[in-house]
């Protein structure tokens, strides 16, 4: 008996690998759409706010009113394009996008400095672009307080100094940053999306009709199916870490086998979504629809891009059923903080819960729609 | 072993809607069974249940022995099963559809190996073994799926319309198989709406909205005494020009049936009707004489006995 379910299995298996050689073009999309993905995460996007274009207008024209904004100038977080001399065409080059920042000295500027009173410098911030926004208005703010304690202070040392160090990833890089929580999202939207198509294929062409009238089971069916693309998602895996640490200078702190050994009930787990997907699908379209339902909250709650401690509550609560919150804290775990098995137990566990779970549940819902 | 396939009063519903109707049918071990019925009357849900893909509602039916119910697994082993739809994998060769299915009966590799040249050697599929399954013609697709379905050596093989859609010589070098097959002792289940498929069958099912309306030999269906009742005959008339003769002739009193096939007109009429009756004595051309009842005219006649007592 132990040899038939062999057979089954293996015979299933071996189908599904011809399927994928035989279609290039999906195995060409699998593997090559994550690499575009990981180029344009790792050189095109950069969180970190940088040359954002600038317009100034400055009314004072005065030695100190020019000392301010060459701070400004050299500070790399702004990039001065022009001046303009109308509070008109300051407010203009924002509304038309020239510029995300104006900046305004006015008149009185060294008047009120060299009277001792508080001098003001309008800084025009664009809030369509949040993140440049923020970063402006905080940029701003230092470049100013540094104006003031500079001028109260004279040559006196700063009474109290701040000197953040940055663990993990010193230099803040982004592709630090996108990479690890890439890596599962790509194994995630990849097992689920193979698996998925898998079945719905059977379906449209009658071939699972037929495989219902044989001795296979339905599980043998599932396993067969499923190892294929759990060591094709490994593949992938591996392949975007080698790109990683090659091309983009990610160090890997930790053990990646660690986080190999941690991925496994997650893809299962994801693979199981797929199976409930062919349930529920009658057309690759259909399916397609699904697979991105279940991608696209994973990648917005999950902390892959929005960091889950600045959701509102009841969101942070929903980011821990969410399987791909905990595989991408794993990932960034040991690919930047070095952490191992000690740290990351409880994640394991947690996926494996997932997995059977999930399993169990489509393998159910799989056998009901025979 | 004498039926291969006993079905007893079965019902099967899906939700609401009741698919067969308490309908008892045994086919005997070795025969070619024909299966007819309209689209939808119930032919593939029979074929279903029987190999325990669906619930009985009612009644009890065993498959070579087996409890539908309760032996599906050893049922699904034992018999093999070709659909009307082409449900092999494009993609793959001739060779590797086949390795495939030996693969899911569990086929150790010399066994397999040996069938499938015993196969391929029977259906003349050699020329065509590396070729993609997507690339063959509609009648070697269906010799290949039937080689599938045969792999593992079934005593009993479900065809579901094995014939729909293929070209005529397609269709016939099918049949000669299947009876190659059948002198063998693999006991056949074919469904299909061809009367000429039905004919050859060495007995036939007539199913009709779920409902089992009639089963026995072609001979035994005609001569059924409610196809032609007492005090009827029919008669076939030829002539030119079908259809206006059909309009003229349902107009007469006395028809109970009237329906054209080809180039001749079936009727079903009053005994003491004679062709000045009809109308038809004086047209050129056209000649009425006394006739058998085809299976078709069985069949049309059982439909319609169903319908009236269903109204």
């Amino acid at each position: 008996m132990t040899s038939m379910f062999v057979r089954r299995t293996t015979s299933v298996a071996r189908k599904e690998v011809l399927h994928l050689l035989r279609d290039p073009a999906t195995l060409f999309f699998a593997l090559f759409i994550p690499v575009l993905e990981l180029f344009m995460l790792g050189y095109a996007i950069d969180m970190n706010v940088r040359n954002v274009r600038t317009v100034i207008f400055d009314q004072a024209r005065t030695q100190e009113s020019r000392t301010l904004l060459r701070a400004f100038e050299t500070s790399e977080d702004f990039e001065v394009i022009r001046s303009v001399q109308t509070d008109e065409a300051l407010y203009e080059a924002i509304v038309k996008g020239d510029a995300h920042v104006g900046i305004k000295i006015p008149e009185d500027y060294s008047r009120r400095l060299q009277a001792g009173q508080t001098a003001q410098v309008l800084i025009l911030v664009d809030g369509s672009v949040s993140s440049v926004a923020a970063e402006a208005v905080n940029v701003g703010n230092a470049l100013a307080l540094r104006e003031s304690l500079r001028m109260a202070l004279g040559d006196k040392p700063l009474p109290v100094e701040s000197r953040p160090r940055v663990l993990f990833n010193p230099d803040t890089r982004s592709a630090n940053f996108f990479i690890p929580g890439l890596l599962v999202v790509m194994c995630q939207l990849m097992a689920t999306q193979l698996t998925a198509n898998a079945i719905v294929k059977e379906k449209m062409n009658g071939t699972l009709e037929q495989l219902y009238m044989t001795p296979v089971r339905p599980w043998e069916l599932i396993l067969g199916k499923s190892v294929p693309y759990l060591v094709l998602t490994f593949v992938e895996m591996v392949g975007i870490t080698v790109l990683m640490v090659i091309i983009f200078r990610v160090p890997i702190h930790g053990a990646f086998v660690t986080l190999l050994a941690i991925a496994l009930p997650f893809i299962l787990t994801m693979i199981g979504a797929g199976l409930w997907i062919s349930a529920k699908a009658d057309t690759t379209d259909a399916a397609g629809q699904l697979v991105m339902g279940t991608v696209m909250p994973s990648i917005f709650l999950s902390g892959y891009v929005f960091p889950v401690d600045s959701m509102p509550v009841i969101f942070q609560w929903v980011a821990q059923v969410v399987p791909t919150t905990w595989l991408i804290d794993a990932s960034r775990g040991v690919i930047l903080r070095g952490a191992g098995w000690r740290e990351l137990w409880p994640h394991a566990a947690i996926l494996w819960s997932m997995a059977l779970g999930v399993l169990a549940a489509s393998i159910t819902k799989f056998r009901k729609h025979l | 072993m004498g039926a291969a396939i006993e079905v007893r009063d079965v019902t099967v519903k899906f939700g609401t809607v009741t698919a067969v109707d308490h309908a008892s049918v045994t086919v005997h071990a070795g025969e070619v069974f024909g299966m007819l019925g309209p689209n939808g009357s119930g032919k593939t849900t029979l074929i279903r249940a029987l190999c325990g893909l669906l619930p009985l509602a009612e009644g009890s039916a065993r498959v070579l022995g087996y409890d539908v119910t309760k032996e599906a697994e050893k049922i699904r082993a034992a018999i093999g099963y070709m659909s009307q739809k082409f449900s092999l994998y494009s993609d793959l060769t001739v060779r590797e559809n086949m390795e495939f299915y030996t693969g899911i009966y569990g086929l150790s590799r010399t066994v397999a190996t040996q069938r499938q040249d015993e196969l391929i050697q029977l259906t003349g599929l050699g020329p065509y073994i590396d070729r993609r399954a997507g690339h063959l013609s509609g009648g070697w697709k269906q010799r290949l799926a039937l080689v599938c379905s045969l792999l593992h050596r079934p005593k009993l093989v479900f065809l579901d319309e094995p014939t729909a859609g293929i070209d005529p010589v397609a269709r016939r070098d099918l049949w000669d198989l299947l009876f190659r097959l059948s002198a063998q002792g693999v006991t056949l289940f074919v469904t299909t709406h061809y009367m000429d498929e039905a004919e050859r069958c060495n007995r036939v099912g007539y199913i009709y909205l779920g409902h089992m309306l009639a089963e026995g030999t072609p001979a035994e269906l005609k001569a059924l005494p409610g196809i032609t009742p007492p005090e009827t005959k029919r008669l076939e008339i030829v002539g030119p020009d079908t259809s206006a003769l059909l309009e003229a002739i349902r107009q007469k009193p006395g028809i109970h049936e009237a329906t054209i096939f080809g180039q001749a007109i079936h009727i079903l009429v009053d005994a003491n009707i004679t062709a000045r009756d009809l109308g038809v004595d004086s047209v050129e051309g056209v000649k009425v004489e006394t006739a058998e009842p085809s299976l078709e005219d069985v069949f049309v006649t059982l439909s319609r006995l169903q319908s009236a007592k269903g109204e």
